[in-house]
């Protein structure tokens, strides 16, 4: 498995789990609100998420801009590098 | 019954919030004490282990964010997170506004009010992640009605009023509950400095006509924490003796 798609994977657990989605319904592009209907409360919970699993801190800013899985995996790399 | 959940409960060294941590453990619940007096965290997690539950006292200020953070971090590794959390530290600096200090506002508004959302911060993740949490803030009457004298303390406590409303609002989806006690006159350290005579003036403001104890305060706290109280959130409940209507 490449990198990318472990990331991708626990990605996918995470918000599985927190948006309560079955896994399988989730694909790259699933945005997290229009798609999977978060709100602001699930949202900042999943950045919390990412930034415990991954370890490190998420700028509010930044936070903003994650709104896809897709999104997710692509900050998670940049940062990682 | 509170068995195996983990209550935090900040100025818990003494007076009101011994008195509370003491109650909820005798419900059943692990405690953890947040006090910047040492001495009174030991004599209190003593007493505190009398109902067989587990107690830890952790000396920290709850002005400071990152003590704070790893205080509640500590907790969390040896007890449990805190699904509990009674912000109770508190203090005051009286002084007539004429005559009030930058330092006599700014200390009580640090502790009182910067301190409850120093820890109820440090406490949220943990609460929203266990989809069961309960909030409870100590205001106060004064922070009501006001009181000459007292406008820092007053300021503060009506703070932790909106403070207790909005957040209510925010996580109330993750099933916290977030409530607001305001206690009338106690009888802590902090009211015996009152002389006899403004005792007996006081007196005959409250129709119950008599100060209030810590245990009446704590019996309040542990029936918001118990699940008679599921379905009450972002509520003050007054604890003064019908002084305040």
């Amino acid at each position: 498995m490449s990198a990318r798609e472990e990331i991708l994977n626990k990605v996918k657990d995470i918000v599985a789990e927190r948006l309560r989605v079955p896994r399988e319904n989730l694909k790259e592009e699933s945005a997290f609100v229009d798609d999977l209907g978060a709100d602001s409360l699930d949202q900042a919970e999943l950045v919390m998420e990412l930034e415990d699993e991954f370890n490190f801190q998420i700028p509010e800013d930044e936070a903003q801009e994650i709104k896809t899985i897709k999104n997710a995996v692509d900050y998670i790399i940049e940062k990682m590098d | 019954m509170l068995k195996d959940k983990v209550a935090l409960i900040t100025g818990g060294g003494r007076g009101i919030g011994l008195s509370i941590a003491l109650e909820l453990a005798r419900n059943g619940a692990d405690i953890a004490l947040f006090d910047v007096n040492a001495d009174d965290l030991n004599t209190a997690c003593e007493r505190i282990g009398e109902h067989g539950v587990k107690a830890i006292g952790l000396n920290v200020d709850v002005t400071d964010f990152e003590a704070v953070s790893e205080s509640v971090k500590k907790v969390a590794d040896e007890l449990g997170a805190p699904v509990i959390l009674v912000n109770n530290a508190g203090i005051t600096r009286d002084n007539l506004l004429l005559r009030m200090s930058e330092a006599e506002w700014s200390s009580v508004i640090s502790v009182n009010l910067t301190g409850t959302f120093n820890v109820t911060k440090a406490c949220l993740r943990g609460m929203t992640r266990n989809r069961w949490g309960r909030i409870v803030n100590i205001a106060s009457v004064v922070g009501l009605m006001g009181n000459a004298g007292q406008a820092n303390y007053a300021a503060s406590k009506a703070g932790i009023i909106g403070f207790t409303k909005a957040t209510a609002k925010e996580i109330a989806a993750r099933n916290v509950t977030v409530n607001a006690i305001a206690p009338g006159y106690i009888r802590t350290a902090m009211t015996d400095k009152l002389s006899d005579e403004a005792r007996q003036t006081l007196e005959g403001l409250i129709p119950l006509k008599r100060l209030g104890e810590p245990a009446d305060v704590a019996r309040c706290v542990s029936f918001l924490c118990s699940c008679a109280a599921d379905y009450v959130t972002g509520q003050v409940l007054n604890v003064d003796g019908g002084m305040v209507m």
